[in-house]
């Protein structure tokens, strides 16, 4: 439909839309005024219940760990829908590309400087990562983030333009084994739940002390499954869009 | 509410609008990441650390990638249709 | 005063529509919908809010101190991650709409017609 029908029709539902919006909105209790019994519960008793001091990636990765695996499946589902997109677009494409000249698939501008803060930045970013994962359940941080922070790594390599003499190090099926393992890491530890305490995804390992690395139970491994979960599924959905294998150049080095 | 929270909510306000408003997907990925570094400090003065850290490296890294990347496919495919285009004519 | 961050997510929620509708170009569509999205990060975080409350992380302050609702930050926390893929799926949506249609624009794409 064109334009002009589309802003008729926000101009004809837009009003009611808006007060519906403001009355649901009126009725919130005042800024700063908080009642929730869930989280002052929770606030109460879970530095003691769990031993862990972080409570935000408790409740992730434990108190609300069901939550946390619906998301998880949404993100590889989502990623797995990226693949399956752009895939065939890809194998199209590059058979009309290999019928005319050789496309160069390097970045105009990339100089040794670049190259070599690319290579500074690979183990800064990982190290960081990994610092974040394992230290989820003690200060900000957990899976997600760290997630994400890790996969940078990498692609600070491939925004460096000319690649380096690690050919093929991050191919495809490497990305995908790595985010479908973390996916399952993470299901099945909610098994190990099951087995050893007859629920699933409760906490079955012990909690040590607060403030200690090995604490909080299961919650380092949870978030280390969804820290590779997301690694590989940020990775592998940056390297469909960009349309070439990370690290590696088709044609000379 | 205090006056950085204020200040936070303000800028976040501002850069939003911005981004719905601007015409062209390369500038709107720009102020995005522009918003969404916005959006970390409102959720950090919000006492909020994880979140804060969560919104600064997708909207920061994660998210310009994709779409610059998309951009650049968009134009690709466009460019290939019109190198096919000139032979019929 | 106490009404701010509702309507500054009444605000975004509205111009990121305005952006969605008025768009020429799905890129545009897109890119406005993150808009949206982060309208409904600011009424859970607003929701969540205590006044005089720290951050929920108790490593280094006491246990019993007034903390921050935790809950709503969980909700947000993992959104932010899974949108960035979700817009990512319809990013590729669009890539492949342009590359069967022609066109990136809105209006001048046809239903499965022909």
């Amino acid at each position: 439909m064109s334009r002009r029908v589309r802003l008729l029709l926000l101009a004809c539902a837009g009003p009611g839309f808006l007060a519906v919006l403001v009355i649901g909105l009126r009725g919130l209790p005042d800024f700063g005024d908080f009642h929730g019994a869930y989280g002052l519960l929770v606030d109460r008793i879970e530095p003691s219940l769990r031993h862990a001091t972080d409570l935000v990636t408790a409740l992730n990765f434990d108190l609300r760990a069901f939550d946390t695996l619906g998301e998880e499946f949404i993100l590889f589902a989502s990623v797995a829908g990226v693949a399956l997109l752009l895939r065939h677009l890809r194998d199209v494409d590059e058979e009309l590309d290999r019928r005319r000249t050789r496309e160069d698939h390097s970045f105009a501008g990339a100089s040794d400087s670049l190259r070599v803060m690319s290579l500074i930045l690979i183990p800064l970013l990982v190290s960081l990562g990994v610092y974040l994962v394992l230290h989820g359940a003690l200060t900000p941080g957990g899976g997600f983030q760290a997630g994400v922070v890790c996969a940078a790594g990498p692609l600070s390599v491939l925004l460096a333009g000319r690649y380096l003499a690690l050919k093929r190090a991050a191919p495809e099926w490497a990305l995908e084994a790595v985010d479908s393992l973390g996916a399952a890491a993470y299901a099945l530890i909610g098994l190990g739940g099951l087995i050893f305490a007859g629920i699933y995804l409760k906490n079955f390992l012990p909690y040590g002390s607060s403030g200690h690395l090995l604490s909080a139970g299961m919650m380092p491994l949870n978030s280390i499954a969804v820290g590779i979960e997301v690694t590989g599924a940020f990775l592998l959905t940056w390297t469909e869009f960009l349309d070439q294998d990370l690290l590696a150049q088709r044609g000379r080095l | 509410m205090t006056g950085l929270q204020a200040a936070a909510l303000l800028v976040v306000v501002v850069t939003g609008t911005a981004v719905a408003l601007l015409s062209d997907p390369l500038r709107q990925t720009l102020v995005l990441a522009i918003f969404g570094f916005a959006l970390t400090l409102l959720f950090f003065v919000f006492q909020a650390p994880d979140v804060a850290l969560s919104e600064l490296v997708v909207s920061g890294v994660g998210l310009p990638v994709i779409i610059l990347a998309a951009l650049r496919k968009v134009a690709q495919q466009s460019a290939r249709r019109e190198r096919q285009e000139e032979p019929e004519e | 005063m106490a009404f701010a961050p509702y309507a500054a997510a009444a605000w975004l929620f509205v111009i990121g529509l305005y952006g969605v509708v008025c768009s020429q170009n799905l890129l545009r569509t897109v890119l406005s919908l993150t808009v949206v999205q982060s309208a409904t990060y600011l009424v859970l975080l607003g929701v969540g809010y205590r006044h005089g409350g720290k951050a929920p992380i108790v490593a280094d302050i006491s246990t019993h101190s007034k903390l921050v609702d935790p809950v709503t930050q969980v909700l947000v926390l993992t959104d932010i991650v899974i949108e960035a893929t979700v817009t990512a799926l319809l990013l590729a949506l669009v890539v492949q709409a342009h590359k069967r249609f022609g066109s990136v624009d809105p209006a001048r794409l046809r239903t499965l017609r022909h």
